[in-house]
């Protein structure tokens, strides 16, 4: 975003006014900066007291890496789910037969409504009845079947705006070649779709990443839980806090990252259009194209 | 039947519902003033305004709402002692607002900068023409232009907003997540009942959102 045609090359006056405006909105945000900082000094909340024993051995190994541990595995967990179902109901909302396209939409539909919270929640009361998962898995199955139903089906809207995004010539190729369509679909237009989607689905991974934080309301012992433990336990929440935010910040950042890495890459690897999405909200529902 | 009736007659059903609106609709109007503030800095000729607001939503956008709900109530309120009401019970309701807020924020500048991408850059070379300033062609070109453009992608964080307002659970509001458990506690042998009826609750309010947004998006739609 250049901008640059909002406004001309500035003169030698319009250079002079913006370096006062530029020197004014850098007092002004680093004012309510230093504000902030002599609001919380004057709480004592930034007496080496409470910041040290977060770089202690201790914080590290009991809490904030066993916490992130359980974070990547649910994530992981829910990122390999959610591409099976994803590819599953992807490929169901193309399908031949009306009834499936029906079902896979209303499935589709459903789960992007329905906000994660409310599945993980309910999973976490319902399964126990069901008597399948020991009690000590029970928050992790939880939390990953709620976020595999709600960005499963994210991903399926996904396959499905890349196949219909590519050019018709595939299909026709395909047929002309003598595939029969569920071939074409499956060895010409899916393979080539999940390839022009893979930086929107790259962005999705940060959603997925940034909504295991939900665990910690069901008691899963994720980053933001262990943060929060060790936060009450040695009376600088607020500091731990800030280590959670940081350390999901940086990871979101790589991810971002990568997947405008991969839209400038893929584009030469298929004959869809790749694009790359800012990585959304926890939930984005209503068609994307 | 009787069964399903009692649940409402038991249960604050709606009153949950009602708290899920309250928290959308406090929320959405904020972060849409704070969005659109993040908007025209991030396309402002001050480059200390472009870094702030860009830095605001890369940050922001990267932390998930999780974090910064419990941030408002545990750090503010429980470590600084930032109250926002006298009452006890509604001071979390408004920290989670706080928080919805601040998160959304950041979505709402990228939907209205998609907005602004969606205007051709002849209109701002016009505008530069007739001898508009950065000031007056944002405010008479660009923006009204970009509102409209901006109408599907703003329906989005919108219904974000409507089912992420159920993550005030983790800043102790009682709302519709909360109210689900309590009621799967009193009646484990109506669960799935229980379940559809707060699912499909927010899917009747998801959808008409969408369906809103989008037929407004295409009558707001710029023709070009």
């Amino acid at each position: 975003m250049s901008g640059s045609v909002l406004f001309d090359a500035p003169g030698p006056r319009a250079r002079r006014r913006m370096v006062w405006i530029n020197i004014a909105a850098t007092v002004v945000v680093a004012g309510i900066a230093v504000y902030a900082l002599v609001l919380l000094d004057r709480k004592g909340q930034l007496d080496g007291d409470l910041w040290q024993p977060l770089f202690t051995a201790n914080a590290w190994e009991n809490y904030f890496l066993p916490g992130l541990r359980q974070t990547l595995v649910a994530a992981g967990l829910s990122i390999v789910t959610s591409g099976l179902f994803g590819i599953v109901f992807g490929l169901g909302r193309l399908s031949a037969s009306r009834t499936v396209r029906v079902v896979s939409g209303g499935v589709v539909e459903f789960f992007r409504a329905v906000p994660v919270l409310i599945m993980m929640v309910f999973f976490y009361m319902a399964i126990p009845q069901l008597d399948l998962v020991s009690p000590k898995d029970l928050p992790l199955v939880a939390v990953v079947l709620g976020l595999t139903l709600y960005n499963g089906s994210v991903f399926a809207e996904l396959v499905r705006s890349g196949v219909h995004n590519l050019p018709r010539g595939q299909r026709e190729a395909a047929l002309a070649i003598g595939l029969r369509r569920p071939q074409s679909l499956r060895l010409v237009e899916v393979p080539q779709a999940v390839i022009a989607m893979l930086p929107a689905i790259a962005s999705q991974l940060v959603v997925i990443l940034k909504d295991t934080a939900l665990g910690a309301i069901i008691t899963y012992p994720e980053l933001l839980a262990a943060a929060r433990r060790f936060g009450s336990g040695n009376g600088n929440i607020l500091q731990a806090l800030l280590v959670a935010a940081v350390v999901f910040i940086v990871i979101n950042w790589l991810l971002t990252r990568l997947a405008e890495a991969l839209a400038g890459r893929v584009g030469r690897r298929t004959a869809g259009k790749a694009r790359a999405e800012a990585p959304s909200m926890a939930v984005t529902a209503g068609v994307e194209d | 039947m009787d069964d399903f009736t009692s649940l409402f007659s038991e249960f604050d059903v709606l009153g949950a519902f009602w708290t899920n609106i309250q928290l959308t609709f406090f929320a959405a109007i904020f972060a849409l003033v704070v969005g659109t503030v993040l908007a025209v800095m991030r396309i402002s000729p001050v480059p200390s305004l472009r870094w702030a607001g860009s830095t605001y939503v890369t940050l922001i956008r990267n932390t998930p709402l999780t974090v910064i709900i419990v941030f408002c109530v545990l750090g503010l309120w429980g470590q600084l002692g930032i109250t926002l009401s006298s009452d006890f019970q509604r001071n979390f309701f408004w920290l989670s607002v706080l928080g919805l807020t601040v998160y959304h924020a950041a979505f709402v500048c990228e939907a209205l900068r998609s907005g602004v991408n969606t205007v051709p850059v002849g209109q701002a070379e016009a505008a530069r023409a007739i001898g508009l300033d950065f000031a007056a062609s944002a405010r008479l070109i660009i923006l009204p232009q970009a509102f409209r453009g901006a109408v599907a992608p703003l329906g989005n964080v919108l219904i974000a907003l409507t089912k992420n307002s159920t993550v005030a659970a983790a800043g102790s509001v009682a709302e519709t997540s909360g109210l689900l458990r309590t009621m799967i506690e009193n009646r484990p042998d109506l669960i799935l009942a229980i379940f559809f009826i707060f699912a499909f609750g927010f899917v009747l309010i998801v959808v008409p959102i969408g369906l809103a947004t989008t037929s407004l998006s295409r009558r707001l739609a710029v023709a070009r």
